[in-house]
């Protein structure tokens, strides 16, 4: 704080009055005081890709070296049916979870909303899945979805002998037994996020839309949804990457299997980093994951967020 | 436990030059419960027979979890005094980049070279013939077992070799059992799949295989036949989901399964059952058809740390783990085998004494980790998996790709 301060009182100095201010040293104490914040971005996060993307061009093993092997890690890469279904499957996990998550999330924040009785006990119920780590959470799921103790044992142990619900032991719907305990730990923070929205919603055009006889789920399609557009981008950058990031909860709630049916892209880079001990190959599958994530977000980014400025 | 006094004559000698106590710290993934107690051995070896402290550095989450967390502290210069790796290929490239202590003098002056059998165990720990770890204890993978309650429901002897297993496989599915128990890991389909082609293809063709890389051999008559069998296997697991090793040794227990290819770790699981060799369960080493096992196990590696007190109790350390007694003491609790010919363990059950004569007549062959780098492991493990649950892909399809990987294996 003592060098903001300082600089704060250096800035006017070196303006003189009669030269323009130069855009550099405008609002100098709070550009001063982001420059660690600046520095971490520059070196950690884009040194630390840049890094990444060079080494992925290397035959790099348990420890990084600069032996160039051009393409090879790529072609590798996608040669590998692992690294295919991780793709497909994150996109399938992908699309469900962030369509489900905002619909299931809108709907209780909606109905939480209605003024019910008990909406504390509600909102505690909703989010306290969110406290609790991805570990424990696909853990919980792994006993809850085994066939001999969980819901088909529950269901069969109460007459229905030939109830079959064992999505974690079948390699077709596998992703939709991890897609729901994803589900279970991750609306209640939506439904917050999006509560908070729907409670900056002024009063006035509730009755306003009531004066005028609109239904009410018409209310909240076309005057409130629209409104909280903010609240839906903040909760569609929040699910997006935990959907990217997917990879505590399938080690252990599937650990990719049956086979390699629930593979998921960042579980591959960390299985060819470090149980196969190569780094190489690991890099290059996480810069495939970061030029994915590139290619869809910075479009997205540019017209969320540049659009507004211009506008 | 106290250690011969040849041994204290010899840990005198290299203690001479370290000046005082050091804490050593340990790192290793032993954290199961006969694991946890088979490490206190080693603490308690160190801490009653040198001055030097055991910090006990485990990490949970096993090997996979573990050794990046041991790289990184090598890598960053914060190493543990020592840590434990499967020996192997796996610790080679921190051994080139001389980051691991040379343990030479260590193994000349207690004579490593005649006392550790097989000695392919002190070959795996020796590169450019310097000696840079210390094995500990023998594992090997070649190992059915078998529940003699099972095959008695069933109206069966209890079969000696993989052939006639498959032919009892029927009336097992008759009885309402499972024949073959496998778990949902990668490792234990592709571990079984090695298993069954040295029992099936012969060692030749294994070593042609995984030693030199020929994938000729992988696509060839042999292998082919191995393939089918793994196949056949694949329908014979049908019906039994579980995921750990250790649940599908217990549905062997219970006599919900017939048999487990898996090695002799899941022995421990038996003993703990309560169950005696030879009367409640059989084992078959080399699946009956072929007398062999493969000598994998675990090493402690030593990091170059500078200091010349740490380095000679690294050196002390070392010395002592391979000593008769620490040796009894740690392989009696761990359910291993000990890595010296000349030590006889307290509690020897059959099938313990089955490889113990194994190894005593040099029945033996290189692990997995021994032939293969850590990366094509992981590429077989990912492709044993893959066929394993996908009923729809053949047993050719699986021949042909497993080939491709063996051909690009360096």
């Amino acid at each position: 704080m003592a060098i903001a301060e300082s600089a704060d009182t250096v800035a006017p100095e070196r303006s003189a009055p009669q030269k323009r201010p130069l855009r550099l040293f405008r609002n100098l104490s709070s550009k001063i005081a982001l420059i660690p914040m600046i520095a971490t971005a520059v070196i950690v996060f884009m040194g630390g890709t840049i890094w990444t993307v060079v080494y992925s061009f290397t035959s790099s093993g348990l420890l990084p070296r600069l032996n160039w092997v051009g393409l090879d890690q790529y072609e590798r890469l996608w040669g590998t049916t692992k690294w295919i279904i991780s793709i497909q499957n994150l996109a399938l996990y992908g699309i469900c979870s962030l369509v489900l998550t905002l619909v299931i999330g809108f709907v209780l924040a909606a109905m939480l909303d209605r003024k019910i009785r008990f909406e504390d006990a509600f909102r505690t119920i909703f989010l306290y899945p969110f406290a609790l780590s991805f570990i424990v959470t696909g853990l919980v799921w792994q006993w809850i979805l085994n066939p001999d103790y969980g819901v088909q044992g529950v269901v069969r142990s109460l007459g229905w002998e030939s109830f079959t619900f064992n999505p974690l032991n079948n390699p077709d719907i596998v992703m939709f037994g991890l897609l729901i305990a994803g589900l279970w730990q991750g609306t209640g923070l939506i439904m917050c996020i999006m509560l908070a929205g729907l409670r900056g919603i002024d009063d006035d055009i509730w009755k306003a839309s009531r004066v005028d006889g609109i239904p009410v789920w018409k209310t909240y399609t076309r005057i409130i949804i629209p409104m909280m557009r903010p609240v839906f981008v903040t909760a569609i950058v929040l699910i997006a990457s935990g959907i990217i990031k997917l990879y505590d909860l399938v080690v252990a709630q599937t650990s990719g299997g049956p086979g390699i049916s629930s593979e998921v892209p960042a579980k591959y880079v960390m299985q060819s980093m470090f149980g196969g001990q190569n780094l190489g190959q690991g890099f290059a599958a996480s810069t495939m994951m970061l030029l994915s994530v590139v290619i869809i977000l910075v479009p997205w980014a540019l017209l969320e967020f540049g659009g507004r400025k211009r506008g | 436990m106290k250690l011969t006094t040849k041994l204290l004559a010899a840990t005198a000698i290299v203690s001479a030059t370290s000046a005082g106590a050091v804490d050593l710290e340990v790192m290793h993934w032993w954290t199961s419960g006969g694991e946890a107690a088979a490490v206190q051995e080693f603490a308690t070896a160190v801490n009653e027979n040198t001055e030097h402290n055991w910090i006990d550095g485990a990490i949970a989450g096993g090997g996979d979890v573990a050794r990046p967390v041991m790289v990184s502290r090598i890598i960053g210069g914060d190493p543990p005094a020592a840590f434990q790796f499967n020996h192997g290929l796996q610790a080679q490239e921190l051994i080139e980049a001389g980051l691991i202590l040379d343990l030479t003098d260590v193994a000349e002056e207690q004579g490593w070279e005649d006392i550790v059998n097989p000695p392919s165990l002190l070959d795996a720990c020796t590169y450019e013939g310097r000696v840079y770890c210390a094995p500990v204890n023998i594992h090997s993978w070649q190992w059915m077992w078998l529940s003699n309650a099972a095959f008695e429901e069933a109206g069966l002897e209890v079969p000696e070799t993989w052939t006639e297993f498959v032919e009892d496989a029927p009336a097992l599915r008759e009885a309402g059992i499972v024949p073959l128990a496998m778990g949902g890991q990668a490792w234990q389909q592709n571990g079984s799949f090695g298993v069954m082609a040295v029992a099936l293809a012969g060692l030749d063709n294994l070593l042609a295989v995984n030693r030199d890389k020929d994938a000729s051999v992988v696509r060839g008559e042999a292998y082919g036949q191995v393939f089918q069998a793994y196949a056949d296997a694949r329908e014979m697991a049908e019906g039994l989901d579980v995921q750990d090793w250790n649940q599908a040794t217990n549905a062997v227990i219970t006599g919900e399964a017939a048999a487990q290819i898996m090695g002799d770790w899941a022995q421990g699981e038996f003993a703990v059952a309560g169950m005696t060799a030879g009367e409640d369960y059989s084992c078959l080493p080399g699946l009956g058809e072929i007398a062999i096992l493969d000598t994998g196990g675990d090493a402690f590696y030593f990091p170059v740390t500078g200091d010349p007190e740490i380095e000679a109790a690294q050196k002390e350390m070392a010395a002592l783990m391979l000593s008769p007694e620490v040796q009894v003491a740690f392989n009696s609790v761990k359910g291993s085998l000990p890595i010296r010919g000349d030590v006889d363990l307290t509690t020897v059950n059959d099938c313990t004494q089955k490889g113990l004569d194994l190894l005593a007549n040099g029945d033996t062959m290189p692990s997995g980790n021994q032939l293969l780098s850590p990366d094509t492991t992981n590429q077989l493990n990912d492709l044993m998996t893959e066929f394993w649950n996908t009923p729809s892909m053949t047993a050719e399809d699986a021949q042909e790709r497993y080939a491709q990987i063996i051909e690009q294996a360096s």
